[in-house]
């Protein structure tokens, strides 16, 4: 018999059920929206997006956020699919961290007309 | 929640525990340091739109269609269910196919609608990972993409419903329901008692998200609300 994999937890025992739940915040609305058209211009399949969490393993899963996860993922399948190199990957985020200190300062919003940060979250 | 609270460590200007308008905390978002998963959403996103993949405008689209999805699209579709039992039967029959009717922006997926009577209750989950019928009830929240539900309500769903404040009588069944990628659930509760009569409209604000998981069942309002405070 094959040997569950981590994310196959259910039935597994696990702590109280905790009700919590957040408003999405910008980056995460945008991450999902980066999946969606991703996968709908056929760049890879939820099929794909699910491979790579599922490698990460669950020490990852429980350190990172839904959405940590789901980025690290887009991009890995991004690179596979030939989209872009992990070299201009890195250029990129150099070029980005450079702009400033916080994620309003580094995200080059005005195109998208109310989805920049004075849209805010809360 | 570990794995959320160093989103909240970020120095920014809510006050501690303070409630957003939806009545949810708010989260560090676009004036604590930058992360290394916002620096790298910034960084694919802006190679998406540099190789032509993507424009800005499409990911504004689709930021504003996922936020156009809310519960009370599976609230007009089980308020329908209750008031016209021919829809009732095309909605078990073909869930997908009925919720278009009402408008509903399903994806390329099934849609199987279980429905709670006296003798039944039914609560979806899935544990695999986090699939929810988004196209009539939005965004999941955080607990149900968390390991504690995913893991335990198929072992011990009435502890788990317990601890959402649902305590069902021993002799209703309880039926877990485990999402895939290609099929999606959704709870069609049973109406409440004392509604005869009500419109459509006013059915459906009683159906709350969580009704229409399994996780809660609809109530009616309390017959005399106190008057709010401010």
């Amino acid at each position: 018999m094959t040997e569950r994999s981590w994310h196959d937890m259910g039935g597994l025992p696990a702590g109280p059920v905790v009700p919590e739940e957040h408003d999405y915040a910008l980056w995460e609305r945008r991450v999902d929206a980066l999946l969606t058209l991703a996968t709908t211009k056929g760049k890879f399949t939820v099929d794909g997006l699910r491979r790579v969490l599922e490698d990460m393993g669950p020490e990852f899963f429980e350190t990172h956020s839904y959405y940590e996860r789901w980025i690290e993922s887009v991009n890995r399948n991004l690179i596979e699919s030939g989209l872009y190199s992990t070299a201009e990957l890195a250029a990129k985020l150099e070029e980005v961290r450079a702009r400033g200190e916080t994620y309003g300062e580094c995200s080059l919003t005005a195109p998208e007309a109310g989805s920049g940060p004075e849209a805010g979250d809360g | 929640m570990p794995h959320d609270h160093h989103d909240h460590d970020h120095g920014h200007d809510h006050a501690p525990g303070a409630l957003s308008p939806s009545g949810h905390p708010y989260r560090a978002d676009q004036d604590g340091p930058l992360t290394r998963a916002q620096a790298l959403e910034i960084a694919v996103r802006e190679l998406m739109i540099e190789k032509g993949l993507v424009t800005a405008d499409e990911i504004a689209a689709a930021i504003a269609r996922m936020q156009a999805r809310t519960p009370a699209m599976g609230a007009a579709v089980v308020a329908r269910a209750w008031t016209d039992p021919d829809y009732k039967a095309r909605l078990i029959a073909d869930g997908r196919a009925a919720a278009q009717e009402l408008g509903a922006d399903i994806e390329a997926m099934h849609l199987l609608v279980v429905e709670n009577d006296a003798q039944t209750h039914n609560v979806v989950v899935c544990t695999l990972c986090s699939c929810y019928p988004r196209f009539l009830l939005g965004p999941p929240p955080d607990w149900y993409k968390q390991r504690a539900y995913r893991s335990r309500v198929v072992i011990e769903p009435r502890r788990v419903l317990g601890e959402f404040g649902l305590d069902l009588a021993e002799d209703v069944t309880v039926r877990v329901h485990d999402s895939t990628a290609d099929m999606r659930y959704l709870v069609l509760p049973a109406r409440p008692e004392g509604t005869e009569g009500w419109s459509e409209e006013a059915l459906a604000a009683l159906v709350t998200r969580d009704c229409m998981i399994g996780v809660a069942v609809p109530r009616l309002p309390d017959p005399a609300p106190v008057a709010a405070a401010e």
